[in-house]
């Protein structure tokens, strides 16, 4: 965490927070360790207090993210959008996240966070605003250097230039840290962009091709120590008694600590700890959880489906319009409890002092973090240093409403009296719970003689994520959107008069939790594959039934097309293939995907997947198509592997022999076709991911006749 | 006692025989470029070069190779010039870059092996390496992008 000039990123902001309330644009001079000057921001100036950049003598400017870099390439875009405005010299950026503050809370939200693929849309405008002001204040003080209007000065490749005078940034930032900043600045036009939708490469790479990147897990400093944490083999399930004396005989085991989560071993090393924890004896009350069972569940689930639950979305009268439709079409769908099961596994470093406490890990969550660590430590949450450090993977599983890594580490730290870090193992991160919750749909549609929808009766039950969660207010009329949305608000069902959506929720002891595309994970799968079997039932071609029903929805129809064309639908494939087509809006953007598929020696081969996104303005390109092979595969190893069991309240599988993912001999080639759009910016990350089962169970039922309405997919059904 | 070489410097180690050489690498020896995944030889995260073969390092007891040369990540190259960290530079592999040492270790292990890699030759020595990020299409061209630089 040190800059090029050797003065740590916290001696900066604290000397920044001394300096002044608020700062628009911090101009860092080295080799004073002090600011410049911190030109303040007026209260009702259009730019919120803001620290986004500081620019150096030797003309490094450091960006500082508000969000978790965690391989969706924020890295990269959120320094597009800044030296977009700034006309900055791309080789002279680098990037730190932000301290948890909050002048780097998202915006208009109270909590700085990453997640809803929101981070590049959402700061679309603040980072801009952000290299445009850094832009004025140079070129002001440029102007008053050469003896020149502003009119007169222009800023290229980190330079104000001025007729045949020129200076650099860093040259300049001393003197435009001491003026205020204008109250308000001008943004480019789309048309004089040079960064904004032109491919960039991604900025973390050198460090991440080299070993030299730090995630949570790599955080180490003198006298800290590892624990491996025994945590209740049932949720809810807590320590009756236990015995930690052949724990303590371990070599290298310094401490056995109990916490509210379980039992602690600290040790010097991980290896230590582990084996310590393996020597534990410990007798465990399993609560109320215990009877758990997801198959039992299941059957639960589709009892409880025979009844309309809450309205989510309705219209006319579906049951009577059902019931007079020309034919009916009726089928239930259901997908399993899943784990995000990101290559690192779960971990935290904590170290408490008397007036502070520090607290390194790769987080999605850094507002909560910080409350949480406040409240076990005794202290104000600005005493609560939180480092976010990369992310080994995120997909929703480091932003908890307990934040359960962090308040645990926390608390082990506390009771061992000591710096530590707490690594969880692969087992403890698979079965240590806050999964996407399982669902089943109960789905009835009527059609007209046409064959499309007259009316559409549609029950989904599944646990809320957004219960007992910070977002919780976000439940409106017992609806949590993120379990109906991609039904809901489907464009299917927009012109269907007779609708009627509904929601149960029941309460169980299983912590879930948003994964990647969150409510999208189901209702894509299930929404694209009954429209493949309305298509089938009107005796229609899949794309040419989605045509119809897409004709008012011209961004879906747009993607479909491009997806359709590229990928060749209704050309001939060898025998034993079959294409199936998906699309689905999520996050404010569209995906299209067509996959060929065939059966080979018992098992699903995924050939290709042919990809169209429109996410409106495409801040890096080469971004959006990475994602978008990330998002799919993300999207083939849930369809084709994913899936825990519960059986007796313990989660059955364990690590990646049994909670399979996608592997290098399986990956189907991937060609992904971006939307040229200057529609604002939608959401990338997690987009890639919805149409992707659907797709994979189109092109299966095109491939056998038989139709798979369960996740994961079978090669026999 | 356990005498390693590792990245070409030897070095002594006063841990138990049994002890995983990941974790030798990661907490004694502060290598933390070589990563952890999943501790049963599933994921790859951990692969480094035993006297130039891959191996996955979370369930080799560090005894196993006592005398042996090791090679991590950081050893690969003094300044990531190594044709493979070049082609995965240049072709854009990485995203939240965890699995990343792990592949580029296999890879570089598989070029020795075989400067001019088959798709079928690539699936065989990279199959073991999870990527949750999804990365393996842009790590297939960047094997045979670096098998073309290594050529030069
Ligand atoms: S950590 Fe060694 S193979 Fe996964
Ligand atoms: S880049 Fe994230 S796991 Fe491979």
């Amino acid at each position: 965490m040190t800059t090029a000039t050797g003065t740590s990123r916290r001696d900066f902001l604290r000397t920044a927070a001394l300096g002044a309330g608020g700062l628009v644009v911090a101009f860092f001079v080295p080799g004073t360790n002090r600011l410049a000057a911190a030109a303040p921001a007026a209260a009702a100036a259009p730019f919120a207090p803001n620290a986004f950049l500081r620019i150096a003598e030797d003309d490094t400017i450091t960006v500082l993210l508000a969000h978790s870099e965690m391989g969706q390439g924020i890295w990269t875009s959120l320094p597009l959008l800044l030296a977009e405005e700034l006309d900055a010299d791309w080789s002279r950026i680098r990037v730190e996240h932000a301290p948890a503050a909050p002048d780097y809370f998202a915006v208009g939200m109270p909590m700085q966070f990453t997640g809803g693929s929101m981070t590049t849309w959402t700061e679309f405008e603040r980072y801009r605003r952000a290299g445009a002001t850094a832009r004025a204040l140079l070129i002001q003080a440029a102007a008053r250097r050469f003896g020149v209007k502003t009119a007169d000065c222009r800023c290229e490749n980190g330079a104000v230039v001025a007729g045949d005078k020129r200076a650099r940034y860093g040259e300049l930032a001393n003197d435009a840290a001491r003026l205020t900043p204008p109250k308000t600045v001008a943004l480019k036009d789309a048309k004089d962009w040079t960064f904004i939708g032109k491919p960039a490469r991604r900025l973390d790479s050198p460090e991440k091709i080299d070993g030299r990147a730090k995630f949570g897990m790599d955080v180490q400093f003198d006298g800290l120590l590892t624990a491996v944490v025994a945590r209740a083999p049932v949720f809810g399930g807590t320590v009756a008694s236990f015995d930690a004396s052949a724990a303590r005989r371990v070599p290298g085991v310094r401490d056995v600590v109990q916490v509210p989560s379980g039992i602690a071993v600290v040790a010097d090393h991980f290896w230590a700890a582990k084996l310590g924890r393996d020597a534990l004896q410990i007798e465990w009350n399993p609560g109320p959880n215990a009877g758990l069972d997801s198959a039992v569940l299941q059957g639960d689930f589709l009892k409880t489906a025979t009844d309309d639950g809450l309205p989510a979305n309705q219209a006319g009268d579906a049951a009577a319009a059902l019931a007079k439709a020309a034919t009916r079409f009726e089928a239930d769908y259901a997908v399993p409890y899943l784990a995000h099961a990101p290559m690192e596994p779960l971990n935290c470093t904590v170290r408490i002092e008397k007036d502070r406490c520090e607290v390194w890990t790769g987080t999605q969550f850094q507002t909560l973090d910080q409350a949480v660590t406040a409240r076990i430590t005794g202290l104000k949450p600005e005493q609560v240093t939180i480092h976010t450090m990369f992310l080994g993977g995120g997909f929703g599983r480091r932003a908890t409403p307990t934040s359960d890594f962090v308040s645990e580490a926390v608390e082990v730290a506390k009771a061992a009296g000591k710096p530590v870090k707490t690594v969880w193992t692969r087992e403890d991160d698979i079965r240590g719970g806050y999964y996407r919750p399982a669902f089943v749909h109960r789905v009835a549609v009527g059609l007209g003689t046409d064959g499309k929808p007259t009316a559409w009766q549609h029950r989904i039950v599944g646990q809320s994520i957004l219960g007992n969660s910070p977002f919780q207010m976000m439940i409106k009329n017992g609806i949590d959107a993120t379990s109906v949305e991609g039904v809901a608000d489907s464009p299917y069902l927009k012109s269907v008069a007779d609708r009627h959506v509904s929601l149960h929720s029941p309460e169980l002891g299983i912590p879930v939790l948003w994964l990647r595309s969150v409510g999208h994970t189901h209702t894509g799968f299930v929404m694209e594959s009954v429209i493949d079997e309305l298509a089938k039932a009107a005796g229609k071609d899949p794309l040419a039934y989605r045509r119809e029903l897409l004709a008012e929805h011209p961004r879906h129809l747009g993607v479909l097309e491009l997806a359709a064309e590229r990928a060749g639908w209704g050309t001939p494939l060898p025998p034993g293939r079959a294409r199936g087509l998906a699309v689905h809006e999520s996050f404010g953007s569209f995906a299209a995907q067509v996959a060929e598929v065939s059966i080979d020696n018992g098992a699903i081969r995924v050939h290709q997947v042919v990809c169209a996104i429109d996410c409106g303005i495409a801040v890096n390109p080469a971004g959006v198509v990475a994602q978008m092979e990330s998002g799919i595969v993300f999207g083939i190893s849930a369809a084709l592997f994913g899936r825990l069991d519960i059986v007796n309240g313990r989660v059955q599988q364990s690590n990646y022999h049994d909670y399979r993912v996608l592997r290098m001999n399986q990956m189907p080639k991937i060609d992904v076709h971006i939307v040229p759009s200057q529609e604002k910016p939608g959401g990338v990350g997690e987009v890639g991911v919805p149409p992707v089962a659907a797709a994979l169970a189109n092109a299966l039922s095109a491939l056998t006749g038989k139709r798979q309405r369960e996740l994961p997919l079978r090669a026999t059904s | 006692m356990v005498s390693l070489t590792i990245n070409g410097k030897t070095q002594q180690f006063d841990v138990p025989d049994d002890m995983p050489l990941l974790w030798v690498l990661r907490d004694v020896a502060g290598l933390t470029g070589t990563k952890f995944g999943c501790g049963m030889a599933q994921c790859g995260a951990c692969t480094v070069h035993v006297d130039g073969a891959p191996l996955r390092a979370c369930v080799m007891p560090v005894a196993a190779v006592a005398g042996k040369s090791v090679t991590t990540i950081e050893g690969l190259s003094p300044d990531a010039s190594h044709p493979v960290q070049r082609a995965w530079a240049e072709l854009d592999v990485v995203q939240c870059g965890y699995c990343q040492s792990g592949q580029i270790m296999s890879a570089a292990a598989l070029l020795k092996a075989k400067p001019t890699p088959t798709d079928a030759d690539i699936d065989a020595a990279l199959s073991g390496n999870l990527c949750r990020c999804g990365t393996y299409q842009r790590i297939r061209a960047a094997v045979h992008r670096a098998a073309e630089l290594a050529k030069g």
